[in-house]
């Protein structure tokens, strides 16, 4: 572990009980749902980590507890150290407080990621869908949900085919 | 057929003023297809007259599930995914995802293919941005510089179908070195292009710096602070040109950027103009780059010669048993990756590009996600254009050099 994150992961382990795995040279924080906020604020306001530079999920699945991993890489430009906090999530409830009041970057990821995975980002001030259509059924990159494909139509069943095919029609 | 459903003022209740929803202010749709939007972005305008009160941009209409796609391929055979991000700089990408996979294996690169990816890259950084400055002139109406940006451009692919056999979408730098050595032109190739780059420089800056319309048109518009840039998490000329001094290629050197000696320009005004300049200053400093790993270039190999990652030359194929099992293997089953994530990130023309990719024990990987910069450096858009014209949206928007492929994935 880097000599410079050290003290910040002992703080983090003194106020938060965090475990952390490392791999690599990278230092993962684990944290609870409910503590998120609290965390990304400490690190940002004590620990000079301004930027947030990626958020983003992972999907377990069949595992359902933790189903999901919230995942938050973090770097700090003044002492060129990064970290990962990670937020594992439950099936049966997958919901995380939003960090937007703590970055703004989250307001979009965090979109990306409920899109992506469903995972509800509580109090996010505009939580449409980002990348798909609003009215898209499901999550793509969760692991449950298929590569999918489309029907190739040939003359013999092209209306056949033509009756089920989602595309806009008149 | 699934229902479609009309739009209304009231989904973007939350994100327009009151005034939008007693009429009194306009709604106008700019985009998808309008050509300053640099492809496929739809900003939802609120307007006063012609002043803009909010803009709300819309994206994922280039939105092609490349993460997803990549979950189903071999660590292998996801690179070629890449290249398709952003199409703007496919060699970096490629680099981007061959350390994320260098790292997870724990996979070594030799010099020579260390010093030629930095050479690659930052031709492709010029490109990059020699298409930024051809379509950044082309929305402030200049159209010349727009000819010969992609004039300039078109020597830069040349070097790169010289070196792989394709103008973009390369997939030549691979996990553990590079597909095949550079040819022997390539020197001379490269050498040309520095020659000739820096007059073709100063010419756009004739045509441009100190234009008096252009700087009417860029000085003080669409100013965006270090700190809000951050909290974004914009990155790249975009946070240089906000008085950040912020670059991967020199905060956490990756491919030996610590031994080449260049600057990283920054501005402090954080407006239009500031990344401009930014941009300008970093075909400077990127031919530097390209001069000292030209220089110095080591003889040896280009791919690492860990078989259980890295497929042999094809010259060893037709003589070794073993090299063919390993060709065989590698490209049809692709080799095993430890069941633990990593993320590496590189400074891509527009920012950080960082990828995250987690294994999971087997021969493909259990999520990639690419932290793309563009996606970020556009959530801004909304703050910087605020009181703005339409004309300036124009400006702001070329300015943060958006590809829509890097933001919808």
């Amino acid at each position: 572990m880097d000599k410079k994150l050290e003290p910040i992961v002992q703080v983090l382990q003194e106020k938060f009980s965090v475990t952390v795995e490392e791999f690599r040279g990278e230092v993962h924080v684990f944290v609870k749902p409910e503590q998120i906020v609290d965390v990304l604020t400490l690190m940002r306001d004590e620990h000079e980590f301004e930027l947030l530079s990626a958020l983003t999920a992972t999907d377990y699945w069949p595992q359902n507890s933790p189903r999901f991993h919230v995942i938050y890489q973090m770097s700090s430009l003044a002492k060129n150290v990064t970290v990962q906090i990670r937020v594992p999530v439950n099936e049966d409830q997958p919901k995380v407080p939003t960090a937007t009041r703590v970055y703004d970057m989250a307001n979009w990821r965090e979109r990306e990621v409920a899109d992506m995975f469903g995972i509800e980002f509580e109090g996010h001030p505009d939580p449409r869908r980002i990348l798909m259509p609003p009215d898209w059924k499901g999550h793509p990159l969760r692991k449950d949900y298929p590569l999918g494909y489309e029907e190739p139509q040939f003359t013999f069943n092209l209306e056949e085919i033509d009756l089920r095919k989602p595309y806009a029609k008149e | 057929m699934p229902q479609i459903e009309e739009v209304n003022v009231d989904q973007f209740r939350h994100l327009v003023s009151e005034r939008a929803l007693t009429g009194e202010t306009m709604l106008l749709n700019m985009g998808p297809q309008h050509p300053s939007t640099h492809g496929v972005l739809r900003v939802l305008l609120e307007l006063d007259g012609e002043t803009v009160i909010n803009a709300i941009p819309d994206i994922g209409y280039l939105h092609t599930g490349i993460e997803k796609n990549m979950e189903a391929k071999t660590y292998l055979k996801a690179e070629v995914m890449t290249d398709r991000l952003d199409y703007m700089n496919p060699i970096g990408n490629n680099l981007a995802y061959s350390m994320a996979v260098e790292k997870l294996v724990d996979l070594d690169v030799p010099p020579r293919a260390q010093a030629i990816r930095v050479i690659l890259t930052e031709l492709q950084r010029i490109a990059s941005h020699l298409v930024w400055l051809g379509a950044f002139g082309l929305d402030l109406a200049a159209m010349s510089v727009f000819l010969y940006c992609f004039r300039e451009r078109e020597i830069i692919l040349d070097i790169f179908e010289l070196c792989s056999g394709q103008r973009m979408m390369t997939t030549f730098v691979r996990p553990g070195g590079l597909w095949r050595d550079v040819p022997v032109e390539f020197e001379a190739a490269v050498r040309d292009f520095l020659k000739i780059f820096p007059k073709r420089v100063d010419e756009y800056e004739a045509l441009m710096t100190k234009n008096p319309i252009l700087m009417d048109r860029l000085v003080g518009i669409g100013i965006l602070d270090g700190s809000t840039a951050l909290s974004h998490g914009v990155t790249g000329p975009m946070l240089r040109a906000s008085g950040v001094n912020w670059d991967l290629r020199k905060a956490r050197p990756y491919m030996g950027y610590e031994q080449y000696d260049f600057n990283v320009p920054v501005r402090t005004e954080g407006d239009t103009f500031a990344r401009y300049i930014v941009h300008i200053e970093e075909f400077r400093e990127s031919m530097k780059i390209v001069e000292q790993a030209l220089n110095k270039l080591p003889m040896g190999p280009v791919r690492s010669d860990n078989r259980k990652f890295v497929p042999p030359p094809r010259s060893e194929i037709g003589v070794s048993m073993e090299a063919l099992i390993h060709h065989f293997k590698l490209w049809t089953e692709g080799f095993p990756a430890p069941k633990a994530s990593v993320y590496s990130a590189v400074e891509s023309p527009r920012g950080e590009l960082g990828v995250y990719l987690e294994g999971d024990g087997g021969p493909k990987p259990h999520r990639v996600h690419m932290r793309t910069p563009s996606f970020d450096n556009l959530s801004v858009l909304d703050k910087i254009t605020k009181g703005h014209l339409v004309a300036d949206l124009v400006a702001i928007l070329a300015s943060i050099d958006i590809v829509l492929g890097d933001i919808d994935r």
